[in-house]
């Protein structure tokens, strides 16, 4: 009795789930649209950028997205404490001051909007450029431009070009290294999904397997620790970890063009297909052909040359 | 094991487990396995058919099974999973070891054995509640910043240290409890043949309590080698970190279905041979009752 009702419910039960199953909706597809797209009227392009025609995520206001902690050079700390949730030790990003920070408002003028009229939001890094819908409008966090990364997001036009450096420990048997050779043997650190670590794999070359952290403060500290030999960062941080951050810590060397690296530049973060991408595009050439980007990376990032290593 | 009688023996199960308890239907009934076959293919089939048909299957199928990035992905990530092979392996072996001693400290009687009694819980109490992700962090970094010469800064060691700390703590507990179920009478009958405490222990309680408490420990094995992600945090690349790295250059999914799949190929071959193991541990058992 009991091995016939169990072999007749076995395919009724079967039956009944693929019953529920043909109901199941559709998994969403595509990227969602920002809010509404500006209307294209017959006048100019600029209109079409003018802040009211602009599909912010808060019609108005233009929303900034940046990784907390926010280091400097690009983000300076607030005079009495930075304003929540931005990490106490590092920078405050609605200060203005600070070479991000500072390009970020600058960008904002351009487009039209007032220093009031500036939200930021905390993205982690890795988040502002992987595929899927934004809370932002745009992200700034030195996301170096690689095609990858379009294919989730868009990058806008570069405003800093700068090259990936080497940071050592002075009293480490690299610290006195001028070619990628000499580096060859050394257990360099990175943080995920940067360009500094495809930097080691692919142009540096390390022997030993590359080591690969949470973030760039663990790698930090594991170079601190001696636990690694050094580490990859851009230029300005490297100044920020050599100057501020950590003591007894070395630049070795800039790698550029001489070294095989691609010439880098950090590019602006929006959602995929945005209808901001050329306003904000329009913005920063207008600020690179009047000179306010130079102004900017002078007032702001240290000028000491650092020098290239040679293959 | 001494005296065996009715009391030990007396709910074995007939061999292979009652119909009841059974995946598949006796060998010896046809029909019913005849059965088994069809209704499998017609629910498998069936699900199959809706899962393929769906509107979000092509583009669900092209992030977490494309065959392109899985080709490209499988020799990085199979290599980045020995790393956690030799961590995972190297700290089973010391954590069985150091729990089984814990386990042994807490179960010796006598006043005199308090001091040991309470250092042996507070460990076990410490080590239970403390988050794995600390402890590592703690060890991995932490002490090597104190530029001790004579302690190793390799993060391999201190997180094999950290993981074996953590999990003695809960492998300790489960040899407690196989030891707690041993009854007392046996190592009354011990101590009766002359036996001290101690050889009762070695000779007679624990050899029974750890063939007992096999499938638990099993579990905990199982846990531990999920565990040995947490030495990515120092640094080093292991197989989740591999897989991430991975997914963050191509914005696919599939890198952490590769690592999935190998922890299934992992684990589901080591249940089947525990449970074999617990089998024929009981069928050993009941062989020697009669």
């Amino acid at each position: 009795m009991r091995a016939r009702t169990l072999s007749t419910l076995i395919p009724a039960l079967g039956l009944a789930l693929a019953a529920c199953g043909g109901g199941a909706t559709a998994a969403p597809t595509g990227t969602p649209t920002a809010t509404a797209t500006p209307e294209v009227t017959a006048e100019a392009t600029p209109d079409a950028c003018a802040t009211e025609n602009l599909g912010t995520v808060a019609a108005g206001r233009l929303t900034i997205g940046t990784d907390n902690p926010a280091y400097p050079p690009y983000f300076e700390a607030r005079e009495g404490g930075n304003t929540e949730p931005w990490d106490p030790e590092q920078g405050d990003p609605t200060t203005g001051a600070g070479f991000e920070s500072a390009t970020a408002y600058a960008i904002a003028a351009q487009l039209g909007y007032a220093e009031a009229d500036v939200d930021w939001i905390v993205v982690p890094f890795t988040n502002s450029f992987a595929p899927g819908p934004k809370d932002f409008d745009v992200f700034i966090g030195q996301v170096t431009f690689n095609e990858e990364r379009t294919q989730g997001a868009d990058l806008s036009e570069g405003y800093y070009f700068g090259n990936q450096t080497v940071v050592v420990m002075e009293n480490s048997e690299f610290a006195t290294a001028t070619t990628i050779t000499e580096l060859k043997a050394a257990e360099l650190g990175a943080q995920v999904g940067t360009t500094s670590l495809a930097t080691i794999e692919e142009v540096v070359q390390t022997t030993p397997e590359a080591a690969v952290f949470n973030s760039t403060d663990d790698a930090i500290e594991a170079m601190t620790n001696g636990q690694i030999d050094g580490i990859v960062v851009d230029l300005p941080t490297a100044f920020f970890i050599t100057n501020v951050q950590i003591s007894g810590g070395k630049i070795v060397g800039q790698i550029g063009e001489a070294a095989g690296a691609e010439p880098e530049h950090f590019s602006l973060v929006l959602e995929l297909d945005s209808p901001l991408t050329d306003c904000v595009n329009g913005a920063v050439s207008a600020l690179a052909d009047d000179g306010t980007l130079d102004d900017l990376v002078a007032e702001w990032l240290p000028d000491a040359s650092v020098p290239e290593l040679q293959p | 094991m001494i005296g065996s009688g009715p009391a030990e023996s007396g709910s074995i199960p007939p061999l292979g487990g009652s119909r009841r308890s059974r995946l598949l239907p006796a060998p010896q009934d046809r029909r019913g396995l005849l059965i088994a076959v069809v209704s499998s293919v017609v629910v498998f089939g069936v699900i199959g058919y809706v899962i393929a048909t769906s509107p979000g299957w092509p583009r669900f199928r092209d992030s977490f099974f494309s065959a392109e990035v899985f080709a490209e992905s499988w020799p990085r990530i199979a290599r980045a999973f020995w790393v956690n092979v030799r961590l995972f392996l190297s700290a089973e072996v010391l954590v069985l070891i150091l729990a089984l001693v814990l386990a042994v400290l807490r179960s010796l009687p006598g006043a005199v054995m308090f001091p040991v009694r309470l250092l042996a819980t507070a460990y076990v109490d410490l080590f239970r509640a403390l988050p794995g992700i600390l402890v590592i962090s703690v060890l991995g970094f932490g002490i090597p910043a104190l530029r001790i010469e004579w302690l190793p800064t390799d993060e391999f060691f201190w997180a094999l240290v950290a993981l074996t700390l953590l999990y003695s703590a809960y492998v300790s507990e489960v040899y407690r409890a196989g030891i707690n179920s041993i009854h007392p009478s046996q190592v009354a009958a011990a101590r009766s043949l002359g036996l001290s405490q101690l050889q009762a222990m070695r000779f007679v309680v624990i050899p029974q309590a750890v063939r007992r408490v096999i499938p638990p420990l099993l579990n905990d094995f199982i846990g531990l080698q999920k565990d040995t992600a947490l030495v990515s945090i120092l640094g080093v690349v292991e197989i989740f970190r591999a897989a991430q790295i991975r997914q963050a250059a191509t914005f696919n999914s599939t890198p952490y279905v590769i690592t999935a799949v190998i922890f299934v190929l992992l684990t589901v071959p080591m249940a089947r041979f525990v449970d074999w193991l617990v089998a024929r541990d009981q069928r050993r058992a009941s062989a020697a009752a009669r």
